[in-house]
C-alpha cells in the first residue's frame, strides 16, 4: 500500500513554493542560501517521487547529481558569504548592490 | 651606332649626382673637387654626344632605333608593356649636343660663379642630376621614358629654384614651379592613355609606323574617327608641354623661376628644359600632321609670343625680362613645330639655347659684379667697367633682336616665311613680336650698360669683371650664339640643318615668296625696335612707380603688373580651393558630418543604455522576483490558454 | 611547413618573450628583432621557392589539415602571387618597425614587443588563409595586439581613437560573418576558399556584405574616419604597421573574395565603387592639403592613395588590377617610411605641428634628404616606385573601359593634388629660416639610418625595375581579372538579380542530391 503520486508532488510544489518565498522576502543571505536548498530538495523529492513511479532510475541518478551539485554550491556559497561578510560587515542583501548599474 | 656609347653619355652624369650627392660629406671642404667631378661627367656625355653626332652626320642610316636600342623590359604586366631603350637620330643627336654643349659650359661657369656657397657640392649634384634626368628625356624610345626625363627635369628645377631654401620666395617659386608643371603633366598622362588605347603601346617606332600605315591600326578611343582620337591625344600632350614649356595659360612659373641661381636659369629655363615641349611635339610631328591639330599649338605660341613680349616691355628686373624673353622666343618655336616646319623650330630651339643661355649667363655675371643687385633701374654705364660682359650680353641681345647675319635672324626668320604660308595673322603677330622683342631687349642693354651710372656709391667701389673660369664660358658660348645660324642656317629650307634633319620630319611645304624678301623686312623690323629703344632710353632710366591713382589705370600700369595673373590665379584659384579644403571639406564635412554621425551612433547608443540600465537596481531578490513572475506567467499561459 | 614556420615564429617570439620575463630590455629587444629578422629571411624563402610560370595551381606552397572536422573547417593555408609581396611586405615591416622602436617605448615594453610580433602573426595568417574561417579568425585576431598598441602606448586620447578603430572594424566584420555563414552554407557546409566558384544566391548582397567589410579597413571614403584619429594617437610604429600593412588587408580582400567569388555583383556595384574611390582620392588629397598635424596629413594622404588602388582593382583591368597589387606594397612602403620619419622628428621636438618647424633642411641634411626621396616616392616620381602603380592602375582603367573614362580624368587631378599638399608641407618643414628652439636638433643617427635605407632600397628598386615585382604576379592577376571581365554589351545588370535565374544552379544541386539518394537506395 503506498501513497499516490500526487501527495509527493504537492509536497514538492509547496517546499519549492516555500524556497522561492523564502529566497524573494527575506533578507539575510544565510536564509536565503538554506530556502535554495530548500528548493533543490523540493525538486529532488519531485525526481524521486516520479522515479518510483515509472519504475525507472534516472530520476534517482539525478537526485545524486543534484545533492553532489548543492554540496558543491553550499562550499562555495558560504565561502562567499563568509568572505562578504568578512568585508562589509553585513550579510543583509539589501545592503550589497554594487551591481547596481 | 653603339648602344654601350649611348649608355656611357647616359649614365656619366648619374654617376656625377651619386658621387656629389653621397659623399657630399667629404666633398664639402673641397669645392674645386666637386666641381671638377660636375663638370668632368657632363665633358664625358659631350664627347660621347659629339661621337654620336658626327657618326650620323657621316652615316644617316646610323641612327639607334627600334630593338637595337633595347636596354630592358622596364615595366610589363597584360598587354602593357615598356622598355627602357634608346632613340638616337639626327634630332635626338642635336638635342644631345644643346643639352651637353651649353650644359658643360654652364657647369665651368658655376664652378666660378658658385664660389663659396655653402651648398657647392649639392648644387652640382642636382645640376648632373638634371643633365641625366635631360638625357633621359631626348633618349628615350617611348613616351613613358620622356615622361619619366619629363618630371626628372621638373624635379631637378623644383629643387634649383629653390636652392637657396632659406628664402621664402625661393621655395615658393620651387613649389609653383613643379605644380604647374604638374597641371601640364596631367594632360600629359592622359595624353599617353589616350595613345596607348589607341595603339596598344607607347613605343615611338610603333605609334609612327602605325600612324602613317592608316586608320586601320589605330584603334578609335574618342568620338567616331581616328583622327578625333588623335586630336585629343596630341592636344592632351600639347597640355603637357604647355606646363613644361612656359605657354599661355601656364607660363606663370618662369618668371618666378628666376629665384634660382642664375646658371641653372640659363641651362633650365632658357637652353634645355623648357624646351622640352618643343621637343616632344617635333618628336610627335607624325602624329600632329595626322591629327591637323598644329594650328592650336601654333596659334598658342604666336598669342604667347606676344602677351610675354609685352609684359617684358615694362620689367626692370634683368633676370625677369630674360625670363618673359624666353617665353615669347619659346613661343616663336610652338609657331614653327605647330605650323608644320618642325625643322626650323628645332633649329630655333638650338640657336635660341646659345643665345638665351649666353645672356642668362652674362646678367649673372652682372649681378656677380653688382652684388646681386637685379634691377636695372640701379644700374646703367657698367659698359665701362665689364668690357667684356657688356660685348657678350651685346652678341646676344644682336642675336635674339634678328640683327642680320647673326643666329636669331636666321631661325626667327625661317619661322616667320613659313608662318606667311599657313597664316597671315600668325605672320603678323610674330613680326609685331619681332620688333618687340628688339625694343625690350635692347631698352635692357640701354640702361644696363649705357648712359650714367646710378649704381649706388658703396655697390659702385666694388663692381669689377668676373674672374676667368666665368668670362671664358660668355666668350666661348657668344661664338655658336652669333655664328651657328649662319652655319646651319643658310638657305633656308635647303639649308645644312634640314637636310640633317630630314629623315626625321616629315617634309614641310616650302613657303611662298622670296626669302630674301622676308629676310629684308625682318631685318628692318629688328632694326627698327633697335632704334626706338635707342630713342627712349639712350640716356634715362624707366619711369619710377606711379604715384596717382590716374596713372594706376594707365595701360602700362596693367603691363608692368604682367596683367595681374598671379593675382587673379591666386584670387579665384588657389584661395578658393584651400579655403573650401579647410573649411567645407574638413571642418565642416569630415569632422561635421561623418564624425559626427559616427559619434553621434555611439552618444545613441550610450542614451539608451542609459535608460536601460536603471532596471538594474543590485537587489538580487528584485530580479528574481521579476523571473518567477516570468515563470508563473508562462505557466499559467500554457495551462490556461494552450489547449 | 615553411609557410606555417613563417606564420607562427612570430608567436614563438611572444612566447619565448612571454617566457623570460626577468631579462633586461635590451634582451627582449633583442630576442623581438632576431625572430622578426629570421621570420623575414625565411619569408625570402617563399619567394624563392615561388614558381613564377606555375599556372595549373592557383595556389602555391599549400598546406592543409582537417582542424574541426565536424564544422568543415580545415587550416588551409597557401600563398599565390598576389598575397606573396603582401607577406614578403609585412615580414619587411616588422623588423624595421622594431628597430625604429629601440629606444622609443618607456613603458611595458615586453608587451609592446609581444604585441607587434603576435600582430605580425595576425597579418601573415590574414594573408595566408584560404579557409573562411580560418581568415576571420586571423582577421579578428590581429584587431587584439593592434588594440593594445594604440590603447597602451598611444598619445592623450588613445582611447577615443583604440575604441573607434575596433568598433568600425567590427562593425565591418560583423557583416562579413554573416557573409561568410551564407557561403558556407552554400558551399555544402565547407569554409573551403579554392572550392567555392559558381554563382551564389543573393550575390549581390554577400558582396556588400564582404565589400563593407573591406573598404572599411581600406578605409574608403566616407568610412575614413577611423584612420586620421588611429594615426594620430598610435605609436609611430602603430602608424606604420597600421597604413604600411594593415589598409591592404582591405583590399587584399577585395581582390581575394569580393571580385572572384561574386564577379557579377562586382560589376553591378562597380559605378558607386568607383565614385566613391574618385571621391576619396581629390577628398583626401584636399584634407590632406589643410592638415596642420604632420601625421594627420599623411593619413588623409593614405585615403587619397588607397583610393588609387580600389580604382584599379574594380577596373577589370589586368594592368590597372596588377598596378593595385603594386600599389598596395608601394604605399606601405613609402608611407610607412613617412610615419617613420615623422616619428623620428617627434622624438626629438615632441610635436608633430607642421608650425613649429621650417628650415630643417640645414640642420638635418640627411634627414631631409631621406624626407625629400620619400615625399617624392608618395607623389609619385618616375624612377620611384609610387609611379610605376599609379600609371598601371590609372592606364589600365582608362583603356579598359570599365567605367566612364572621366573618373580616371578625375582621379589623374589627384596627381597634380599629391604635388601640392606633400610640397607644400615639405617646403613648410624642410625650408625657410631655422627656428630657434629647433637649432639644437641633431641629424639622424646611424640606427635610424639603419631603418630607413632597406625602405629606400626598395622605393629604387619598385621605381627601376619593377618587373621584379610584377612577374611573380602576373598568372595570379590574370586569374583574377579573367573572372571579373563581365561581358559589357550584354544588359547585365538587369538580368543578374533575376531571382529566376539565380535560382537554378542550386534546384540542380539538389535534384542531384536526390538522384544519388535514390542510387543508394536502389544499390541496396
Amino acid at each position: 500500500m503506498s501513497l499516490p503520486l500526487e501527495y509527493y508532488l504537492v509536497l514538492s510544489a509547496l517546499l519549492f513554493t516555500i524556497g522561492v518565498i523564502g529566497v524573494l522576502i527575506r533578507r539575510n543571505a544565510i536564509i536565503i542560501f538554506m530556502c535554495i536548498e530548500l528548493m533543490l530538495n523540493a525538486a529532488n523529492l519531485a525526481f524521486v517521487a516520479i522515479s518510483r513511479h515509472l519504475g525507472q532510475a534516472e530520476g534517482q541518478l539525478f537526485v545524486i547529481f543534484v545533492m553532489a551539485v548543492a554540496a558543491a554550491e553550499v562550499a562555495i556559497g558560504l565561502a562567499i558569504i563568509v568572505s562578504v561578510f568578512k568585508h562589509r560587515e553585513t550579510i543583509n542583501v539589501d545592503e550589497i548592490n554594487s551591481l547596481k548599474g | 651606332m653603339s648602344k654601350e656609347l649611348i649608355i656611357i653619355l647616359l649614365i656619366s652624369p648619374l654617376v656625377g649626382f651619386l658621387i656629389n650627392g653621397l659623399f657630399s660629406k667629404w666633398l664639402k671642404g673641397n669645392e674645386k673637387l666637386s666641381g671638377t667631378i660636375g663638370a668632368l661627367a657632363v665633358f664625358i656625355s659631350l664627347i660621347c654626344s659629339i661621337i654620336a653626332f658626327v657618326t650620323i652626320n657621316i652615316d644617316s642610316n646610323a641612327t639607334l632605333e627600334g630593338d637595337d636600342g633595347f636596354v630592358y623590359k622596364w615595366i610589363a604586366g597584360g598587354k602593357f608593356s615598356v622598355d627602357i631603350g634608346f632613340h638616337v637620330d639626327a634630332l635626338t643627336t642635336v638635342m644631345l649636343l644643346v643639352i651637353t654643349g651649353v650644359g658643360f659650359l654652364i657647369h665651368v661657369y658655376s664652378i666660378g660663379y658658385m664660389h663659396g656657397d655653402e651648398g657647392y657640392t649639392r648644387y652640382f649634384a642636382y645640376l648632373n642630376l638634371f643633365v641625366f634626368a635631360m638625357l633621359i628625356l631626348v633618349l628615350g624610345n617611348n613616351y613613358l621614358m620622356m615622361f619619366v626625363g619629363w618630371e626628372g627635369v621638373g624635379l631637378c628645377s623644383y629643387l634649383l629654384i629653390g636652392f637657396w631654401y632659406e628664402k621664402q620666395s625661393a621655395t615658393d617659386a620651387g613649389k609653383k614651379a613643379f605644380i604647374v608643371n604638374r597641371i601640364g603633366d596631367f594632360g600629359f598622362l592622359l595624353g599617353m592613355f589616350t595613345l596607348f588605347a589607341a595603339f596598344e603601346s607607347l613605343d615611338f617606332v610603333t605609334i609612327f609606323d602605325k600612324a602613317e600605315t592608316g586608320t586601320s591600326a589605330i584603334n578609335v578611343v574618342f568620338g567616331e574617327t581616328t583622327k578625333v582620337t588623335l586630336m585629343v591625344a596630341t592636344l592632351l600632350l600639347f597640355v603637357g608641354a604647355v606646363g613644361k614649356s612656359a605657354q599661355l595659360p601656364l607660363y606663370v612659373w618662369l618668371p618666378d623661376a628666376m629665384e634660382g641661381p642664375t646658371p641653372v636659369s640659363a641651362l633650365i629655363h632658357a637652353a634645355t628644359m623648357v624646351t622640352a615641349g618643343v621637343y616632344m611635339i617635333a618628336r610627335s610631328a607624325v602624329l600632329y600632321n595626322l591629327a591637323g591639330t598644329g594650328v592650336v599649338v601654333a596659334w598658342i605660341g604666336v598669342l604667347t609670343a606676344l602677351f610675354a613680349a609685352i609684359i617684358a616691355l615694362k620689367q626692370n628686373d634683368i633676370k625677369r625680362i630674360l625670363a618673359y624673353s624666353t617665353v615669347s622666343q619659346l613661343g616663336y618655336m610652338f609657331v614653327g613645330v605647330g605650323i608644320g616646319a618642325y625643322a626650323s623650330g628645332i633649329f630655333h630651339l638650338v640657336t635660341h639655347a646659345f643665345f638665351k643661355g649666353l645672356m642668362f649667363l652674362t646678367a649673372g655675371s652682372v649681378m656677380h659684379a653688382m652684388a646681386n643687385e637685379l634691377d636695372i633701374r640701379k644700374m646703367g654705364g657698367l659698359r665701362k667697367k665689364l668690357p667684356i660682359t657688356h660685348a657678350t650680353f651685346l652678341v646676344g641681345a644682336l642675336a635674339i633682336a634678328g640683327a642680320p647675319l647673326l643666329s636669331g635672324f636666321w631661325s626667327k626668320d625661317e619661322i616667320l616665311h613659313s608662318a606667311w604660308g599657313s597664316s597671315k595673322i600668325i605672320y603678323i603677330i610674330g613680326l609685331a613680336t619681332a620688333f618687340l622683342t628688339a625694343f625690350y631687349m635692347f631698352r635692357l642693354i640701354f640702361v644696363t650698360f649705357y648712359g650714367k651710372s646710378r649704381v649706388e656709391p658703396e655697390v659702385d667701389s666694388h663692381v669689377h669683371e668676373s674672374p676667368a673660369v666665368m668670362w671664358l664660358p660668355l666668350v666661348i658660348l657668344a661664338v655658336p650664339a652669333a655664328l651657328i645660324g649662319l652655319l646651319l642656317g643658310v638657305g633656308g629650307h635647303d639649308s645644312w640643318f634640314h637636310h640633317f634633319t630630314e629623315d626625321v620630319f616629315p617634309k614641310a611645304d616650302k613657303a611662298p615668296g622670296s626669302v630674301l624678301l622676308f629676310m629684308a623686312i625682318s631685318s628692318i623690323v629688328g632694326i627698327a625696335g633697335i632704334a626706338f629703344a635707342w630713342t627712349r632710353y639712350k640716356d634715362r632710366a624707366p619711369a619710377a612707380e606711379p604715384t596717382n591713382a590716374l596713372q594706376k589705370k594707365d595701360f602700362s600700369w596693367l603691363v608692368a603688373n604682367k596683367f595681374y595673373v598671379d593675382e587673379i590665379y591666386n584670387t579665384f584659384i588657389v584661395q578658393p580651393i584651400k579655403n573650401a579644403s579647410h573649411f567645407l571639406l574638413w571642418k565642416l564635412f569630415d569632422v561635421g558630418i561623418i564624425d559626427g554621425i559616427v559619434n553621434g551612433v555611439a552618444a545613441l547608443i550610450r542614451v539608451i543604455g542609459g535608460l536601460f540600465r536603471r532596471l538594474q537596481t543590485g537587489v538580487v531578490q528584485a530580479y528574481i522576483l521579476s523571473m518567477v513572475i516570468g515563470i508563473v506567467l508562462f505557466l499559467a499561459y500554457y495551462l490556461f490558454f494552450v489547449n | 611547413m615553411l609557410l606555417s614556420l613563417v606564420i607562427f615564429l612570430p608567436l614563438l617570439g611572444v612566447i619565448a618573450i612571454a617566457l623570460l620575463r626577468g631579462m633586461g630590455p635590451s634582451v627582449v629587444k633583442g630576442i623581438a628583432f632576431t625572430i622578426s629578422l629570421l621570420t623575414f629571411v625565411i619569408s625570402i624563402g617563399l619567394y624563392t621557392g615561388f614558381e613564377e610560370t606555375a599556372t595549373d595551381t592557383a595556389f602555391q606552397l599549400v598546406e592543409k589539415e582537417n582542424w574541426i572536422t565536424g564544422l568543415g573547417i580545415s587550416y588551409h593555408i597557401g600563398i599565390d602571387g598576389i598575397s606573396l609581396w603582401l607577406i614578403l611586405l609585412t615580414t619587411f615591416l616588422t623588423p624595421v618597425c622594431i628597430l625604429a622602436a629601440w629606444n622609443s617605448v618607456e613603458k611595458g615594453l615586453n608587451g609592446f614587443m609581444m604585441s607587434l610580433l603576435a600582430l605580425e602573426t595576425g597579418m601573415l595568417g590574414v594573408f595566408c588563409s584560404l579557409d573562411l574561417f580560418l581568415f576571420f579568425v586571423f582577421w579578428e585576431a590581429m584587431l587584439i595586439p593592434m588594440y593594445f598598441l594604440i590603447g597602451i602606448w598611444g598619445g592623450e586620447r588613445r582611447i577615443y581613437a583604440t575604441i573607434k578603430f575596433v568598433l568600425y572594424t567590427m562593425a565591418g566584420s560583423a557583416l562579413m560573418l554573416v557573409g561568410i555563414l551564407a557561403l558556407y552554407f552554400q558551399n555544402g557546409n565547407s569554409f573551403d576558399l579554392t572550392t567555392l566558384s559558381g554563382r551564389f544566391t543573393h550575390d549581390s548582397y554577400l558582396f556588400l556584405a564582404f565589400f563593407i567589410a573591406f573598404a572599411i579597413k581600406v578605409p574608403l571614403f566616407p568610412f575614413h574616419t577611423w584612420l586620421p584619429d588611429a594615426h594620430v594617437e598610435a605609436p609611430t610604429v602603430g602608424s606604420v604597421i597600421l597604413a604600411g600593412v594593415l589598409l591592404k588587408m582591405g583590399t587584399y580582400g577585395i581582390i581575394r573574395f569580393c571580385l572572384p567569388l561574386f564577379p557579377e555583383a562586382a560589376a553591378l556595384h562597380t559605378p558607386w565603387i568607383v565614385t566613391l574611390a574618385v571621391i576619396g582620392i581629390i577628398y583626401g588629397a584636399l584634407v590632406a592639403m589643410v592638415q596642420p598635424d604632420l601625421k594627420k596629413l599623411v593619413a588623409y594622404s593614405s585615403v587619397s592613395h588607397l583610393g588609387f588602388v580600389v580604382l584599379g582593382l574594380f577596373s577589370q583591368s589586368h594592368e590597372a588590377i596588377q598596378g593595385s597589387v603594386l600599389q598596395m606594397v608601394n604605399h606601405g612602403l613609402s608611407t610607412g617610411a613617412l610615419f617613420l620619419l615623422v616619428g623620428m622628428i617627434y622624438e626629438r621636438r615632441h610635436s608633430r605641428m607642421i608650425v613649429d618647424f621650417g628650415g630643417l633642411a640645414k640642420r638635418m641634411p640627411i634627414f631631409a634628404s631621406i624626407f625629400l626621396i620619400v615625399t617624392l616616392s608618395s607623389i609619385g616620381l618616375p624612377g620611384l616606385n609610387g609611379f610605376v602603380g599609379e600609371f598601371m592602375i590609372l592606364l589600365g582603367s582608362f583603356v579598359e573601359g570599365a567605367f566612364s573614362k572621366w573618373y580616371v580624368v578625375f582621379a589623374t587631378t589627384g596627381v597634380i593634388l599629391a604635388a601640392v599638399y606633400m610640397l607644400w608641407m615639405f617646403q613648410r618643414v624642410m625650408f625657410g629660416k631655422l627656428d630657434k628652439t629647433n637649432e639644437s636638433l641633431p641629424d639622424l643617427n646611424s640606427r635610424e639610418i639603419a631603418v630607413l635605407v632597406p625602405i629606400l632600397v626598395f622605393i629604387v628598386w619598385i621605381g627601376v625595375f619593377p618587373n621584379t615585382f610584377l612577374k611573380p604576379m602576373e598568372t595570379s592577376v590574370e586569374k583574377v581579372a579573367t573572372k571579373v571581365q563581365v561581358p559589357r554589351s550584354t544588359p547585365a545588370v538587369g538580368q543578374v538579380n533575376n531571382p529566376g535565374e539565380t535560382q537554378k544552379p542550386l534546384l540542380k544541386q539538389n535534384t542531384e542530391i536526390r538522384l544519388s539518394h535514390e542510387e543508394e537506395a536502389q544499390t541496396k
